[in-house]
């Protein structure tokens, strides 16, 4: 229990003194936190690959039992925590701002794996989405790809520190007029309907790969013909005549 | 008062019902990853299910075409995200096709090795889920999962990772196993009957089971073969198609080992095929530990490759190779024109073939019994949506 | 299987049956003919071909092309490829589902991605991007869009659910517009200067 802070003004020889007759002093604070991080249901959202380290944690061996996080709800209305695990792709993502505007506050956001912070191994696709914060606002990032178990435990426990440190005069959902609900995107002719939203991400203002490459992405296709009638030579390795750049359509039996 | 209420006391012709419209999915504890089936109900009765797809259309295919050859081998892991191993393993061999490479025998060795303990890993994880969307919430995962993780252990001191495991290259294998894995493999492979023994007699005579999976979902060989099916599915219909038997790729002929075939057809038989198919697994592992030879693990014509796969061109042309991975027949389709990337690069993913004849075999059933049809179908979203 | 000994039984068979052989595979010449020759592969006794293991689209800039890899499953021999191309601006096969129902996922997948037509589908819609996607990405001239600059359609979306937009970035989108283009991420490979 001793993770958060001792901001209380009773001395600790005090405070030993009691606990020994069986009266425990601490704050409000201390006590709703306590309780707030040791019970968190997530919601079980796997998307891909991450998902099955997400299974494999809350099996027998890694146990995320042990932290409170054991009942994995199948419905938004119930849980605290989503952990998106796997790529979120365009298609997908108007249903995962549905379900973060389903969850009740008070809500939080871990993203697992490298796919759902920013696009991951899969970052230069038409149908991929470069990390779920463009939309909803995270709390913990967990890279790796797939993390491990014992990497998703530790930023559980990341995420029960910052728990911790919520004071309940100043949190966000006991404020009068809070909603937070996000828009949920559209599906548009060539991708989302908006890009991202600015209030909760922005890009970058230096974009690394376009200085280097000249455009933000590494996809470029090739634009002339091969000329694939040149019949290799016969169980020997050694490439044959090379694609020879044509404008006009191959004649067949070229040599 | 004891009035019993009979059926004959209500006027059904009366009722005034139509049909309703259910989506399940995308987000749903059962589908197995993101999925979505638009159901058209008349009360429980299913009369049309149409899936959706594309939930994780990561566009594998247009990425491999701007890498070189070698560099596309760590997506192929993403794919079938269970089974890593048997990916790495169908694009090895469309790649050594089109380049015309020898593989050295301990390298082919080391692959059926592989092969196998994935397929292990994937039939116990599958029945897990079966029995979880039965309803058996996660005590079967858990059993299953604690197979699963020492096998895991042994792919992490391989390859460097537990799941996506990039271990297989064009030519060979990356790094040699030494004897102190191979007894460790030996040890598994020991432990793992009495593990299955104990796990049957939870499973296959279980009344649940019986009850709720014999003739739900069944499924007709010559629709089967009609609608492009293979794997466990296949031949639970009675079909006797296993490609490391038809084909006999790398050094399946040299082991013995029986293809199990089902009666009917139904969510049982694919059980059951899926736990006879394990312990045929483990005679070849047993066999090909007994008899791995020395020798080296990669070609000879590939060395200078690994230290700069962006020359390696294959010659002009195309192939196409396929292997029997753990849910049906995976291929890989490169075509190369003497560039260091390939021109065009394609998966014959079997769980978005096996998604055909979903529809036909939930058509008249409930929609529980939907849930655990699709349980045995076996799909993986990272290879449906490639 | 012997592409030579296959053509010559087809052409046997059919008649005018235009083929060539590519690769040890055999090129349909006419789109129209498929069918038959399907037809013949799966239904004659010294072939059987029942299973079709795999429909593959390309596109080659000139033409696209599809491939279809045949199986025999009783008699478990081994590969017929047959292939078909067409040309990019009215891209039309027939499709095979009639014969062979594993062809229909496939055939729509194909149809998402490169834009050929498969006449007689029951079905063709796409299967893996959205319903109102335009274009087909896998095509050699598609381009892809920036996913980190705002356009005037996001904006004015932004503003109607109460977003507050930066002012830069408001800026940018009213320039694209004023000139007519759109936000890409990708260049041809022959703009580069």
């Amino acid at each position: 229990m001793a993770l958060a802070p001792n901001t209380s003004q009773v001395d600790d020889g005090l405070k030993n003194e009691l606990a020994k007759k069986g009266i425990v002093v601490t704050t409000l604070n201390q006590l709703y936190n306590w309780g707030r991080r040791s019970s968190i249901w997530p919601m079980q959202f796997g998307l891909a690959c991450c998902a099955i380290e997400m299974i494999a944690t809350a099996c027998a061996r890694y146990d995320i039992a042990r932290f409170g996080a054991e009942l994995f709800r199948p419905s938004p209305r119930q849980a605290d925590l989503m952990i998106v695990a796997g790529t979120v792709t365009k298609k997908m993502a108007p249903q995962v701002v549905r379900l973060y505007n389903q969850m009740a506050e008070p809500k939080y956001v871990i993203t697992m794996g490298a796919c759902s912070i920013a696009g991951g191994p899969f970052i230069d696709g038409y149908n991929v989405l470069r990390g779920i914060d463009r939309y909803i606002p995270v709390d913990v990032h967990l890279p790796g790809c797939p993390p491990r178990p014992e990497a998703l435990l530790y930023g559980l426990m990341e995420l029960q520190k910052k728990i911790d440190g919520q004071q309940i005069e100043t949190a966000e959902w006991y404020q009068q007029g809070l909603k937070r609900e996000y828009p949920i995107p559209e599906f548009g002719p060539h991708g989302l309907i908006p890009k991202f939203n600015p209030e909760v991400w922005q890009p970058r203002e230096n974009d690394l790969r376009k200085e280097r490459y000249g455009q933000p992405i590494m996809i470029g296709k090739k634009t002339k013909a091969p000329n694939l009638d040149v019949v290799a030579v016969a169980a020997a390795p050694k490439p044959a005549a090379p694609a020879a750049p044509a404008q006009t359509p191959p004649t067949p039996g070229m040599a | 008062m004891n009035k019993t209420f009979e059926a004959k006391d209500v006027n059904l012709a009366g009722i005034n019902s139509s049909l309703l419209e259910v989506n399940i999915g995308p987000q749903h504890p059962s589908t197995h990853g993101v999925f979505r089936m638009n159901a058209v109900l008349d009360g429980e009765v299913i009369v049309s299910l149409k899936p959706v797809m594309g939930y994780l259309h990561r566009n594998h295919e247009q990425i491999a075409e701007n890498m070189s050859y070698a560099a596309s081998m760590p997506y192929t892991d993403r794919l079938d995200y269970f089974n890593s191993m048997s990916n790495n393993l169908g694009y090895a061999l469309s790649v050594e096709k089109l380049a015309g490479l020898e593989v050295p025998e301990r390298a082919e060795y080391i692959r059926v090795i592989m092969a196998e303990l994935t397929r292990l890993i994937n039939h116990i994880a599958v029945i897990g889920f079966l029995l979880n969307d039965l309803g058996a919430f996660f005590t079967p995962v858990l059993y299953a999962f604690r197979e699963r993780e020492k096998i895991l252990d042994i792919f992490e001191e391989i390859s460097g990772s537990r799941m996506m495991c990039n271990y297989l290259r064009f030519g060979g294998v990356k790094r040699d196993l030494s004897p102190a894995i191979l007894e460790r493999i030996r040890g598994v492979v020991t432990a793992f009957p009495r593990f299955l023994d104990e796990f049957e007699t939870l499973l296959t005579k279980n009344e649940i089971l019986c009850m709720r999976c014999q003739n739900v979902g069944v499924l007709s060989p010559e629709l089967a073969i009609n609608a492009s099916i293979t794997g466990p599915l296949l031949r639970a219909s009675g079909v006797n198609y296993d490609i490391r038997k038809v084909d006999g790729y790398s050094v399946y002929p040299r082991f013995q080992f029986k293809v199990p075939l089902g009666p009917k057809g139904d969510v049982y038989d694919r059980y059951y095929v899926r736990i006879l198919e394990m312990r045929e697994s483990l005679k070849i592992l047993d066999q090909a530990l007994n008899t791995i030879p020395a020798g080296e693990i990669m070609s000879k014509k590939m060395i200078p490759f690994l230290k700069s796969p962006r020359n390696f061109k294959p010659p002009v042309g195309e192939a196409y190779a396929r292997v029997e991975s753990p849910k049906g027949e995976l291929g890989f389709y490169v075509v190369s024109d003497g560039t260091p990337q390939p021109w065009r690069y394609h998966v014959r993913a079997p769980s978005f073939i096996n998604l055909t004849i979903l529809e036909d075999m939930c058509l008249g059933q409930k929609v529980a019994d939907a849930i655990i049809i699709l349980g045995s179908v076996d799909i993986v979203l990272g290879e449906v949506d490639r | 299987m012997d592409t030579e000994k296959v053509k010559a039984d087809l052409e046997k068979a059919l008649g005018p049956v235009a083929l060539k052989s590519v690769r040890s595979s055999l090129l349909v010449e006419n789109a129209q003919d498929l069918p038959k020759v399907a037809k013949f592969l799966k239904e004659d006794a010294a072939y059987r071909l029942d299973y079709l293991s795999s429909v593959t689209a390309s596109d080659f800039i000139d033409y696209l092309e599809t491939v279809y890899h045949l199986y025999s499953m009783e008699k478990k021999t081994g590969p017929v490829t047959l292939r078909v191309r067409v040309p990019r601006t009215d891209p039309k096969i027939p499709s095979l589902v009639s014969l062979y129902r594993g062809a229909e996922f496939q055939e729509r997948d194909n149809f998402d991605l490169f834009g050929i037509v498969y006449e007689g589908h029951p079905d063709l819609r796409r299967i893996m991007m959205w319903e109102g996607f335009e274009g087909f990405p896998m095509r050699k001239d598609y381009l892809q869009e920036d996913s980190e600059t705002l356009e005037s359609v996001d904006v004015e979306w932004l503003e109607k659910n109460g977003v507050k937009v930066p002012e830069a970035a408001k800026a940018k989108a009213v320039e694209l517009r004023q000139q007519g283009k759109r936000a890409l991420a990708e260049r041809r490979v022959e703009d580069k200067g």
